[in-house]
């Protein structure tokens, strides 16, 4: 089942310092602009992974081992645009 | 509108059940109690964990339905049947009954109170509850922001809230029903899926401004949001959150 970037919001708090899912993100791999609310999240993987809506391209990749350490690929991202939102 | 603040290390912690209280059928709503008060802003959610006896854990998102001013944090929560958290949250959790809770979270489909823009909601099943913080928030702040809830349910058993969304109609604030699968024969409001016409309709006079929310299964949300969008609402200003399963709205 497929959710959106909303439910990222508790996960990624603890690895930014900004709010995540209110973010800008420009994808690397079409160049849309759009907030990570709106990628396409599958929860139920060993990690979470978060598609871009409009091209599918892989935004982020997110793995905890359950001990304490995360890993988080952005590779798809090209641009993160936070703070005051217009 | 969001603020990107500096947010502290955010720690799991553990919640007793205070109430539970049957919405519809499948739908339960959990009065949580904690040592510390759980502050949110009105359509942010919390994290669920539980965690079986053997250590496996399960997490699942719930969106917050009460006011941030209400005496406590509720949550309401459909049960999905083949579901990891849903089923022991709705049909086995009760009173004093403890479980984890991480957040409240979320900055992005969150309403700004100090907007006075209109509000158009649009729900589509259990989407209502992070609709339903926003439209109580109004009420128990006394605010004027005019506010119009579109609630798609399949059946009228299925709509949640019913009777307060009926007691708070007026000052500004209304509900606008459809039904998409069963209709009692002496039933008023619509009787389809939401469309572009539908939406036409229902918001506010000042065509394409305001803030819109949308929130329920995925399929409702990308088709209510591309109607919006259509009729000339400002990308930015339909805020939208997804659900995978359940389908209330279709």
């Amino acid at each position: 089942m497929s959710l959106d970037g909303n439910v990222l919001a508790g996960a990624l708090a603890d690895i930014f310092s900004f709010e995540i899912t209110a973010a800008q993100v420009t994808c690397a791999g079409c160049g849309t602009q759009a907030p990570a609310a709106s990628w396409v999240v599958f929860a139920e993987a060993p990690g979470m992974v978060a598609r871009c809506r409009t091209c599918e391209r892989v935004q982020l990749r997110l793995v905890s081992d359950g001990r304490g350490r995360t890993w988080v690929d952005l590779s798809g991202v090209a641009r993160l645009e936070v703070g005051e939102t217009r | 509108m969001a603020r990107a603040a500096v947010l502290g290390r955010l720690t799991w912690r553990v919640v007793t059940v205070g109430a539970v209280v049957q919405e519809s059928e499948r739908a339960v709503t959990l009065t949580l109690e904690s040592e510390e008060r759980i502050t949110h802003r009105p359509g942010q959610h919390v994290d669920v964990r539980l965690t079986a006896e053997d250590g496996y854990q399960a997490e699942r998102s719930y969106s917050i339905a009460s006011a941030p001013d209400d005496p406590s944090v509720s949550l309401t929560v459909e049960r999905i049947p083949d579901g990891e958290v849903s089923p022991w949250l709705t049909t086995v959790a009760e009173p004093g009954d403890q479980f984890e809770v991480r957040g409240p979270v979320g900055g992005y489909f969150v309403w700004d109170d100090s907007d006075p823009a209109p509000v158009l909601l649009v729900a589509g099943g259990s989407g209502v509850v992070p609709l339903m913080s926003m439209i109580r928030h109004r009420r128990r702040r006394d605010l004027h922001t005019r506010m119009r809830l579109l609630y798609s349910a399949r059946g009228e058993p299925d709509l949640l809230y019913r009777t307060e969304l009926d007691e708070l109609a007026g000052d500004g604030f209304d509900a606008v029903y459809t039904l998409t699968r069963e209709a009692p024969p002496e039933w008023e409001g619509y009787r389809r899926r939401i469309d572009a016409p539908m939406l036409a309709e229902v918001r506010p006079a000042e065509r394409g401004k305001g803030t819109v929310f949308v929130c329920g299964p995925t399929p409702f949300v990308e088709a209510t949001a591309n109607s919006l969008v259509l009729l000339g609402h400002e990308p930015a200003r339909v805020k939208t959150e997804r659900f995978g399963p359940s389908g209330g709205g279709s």
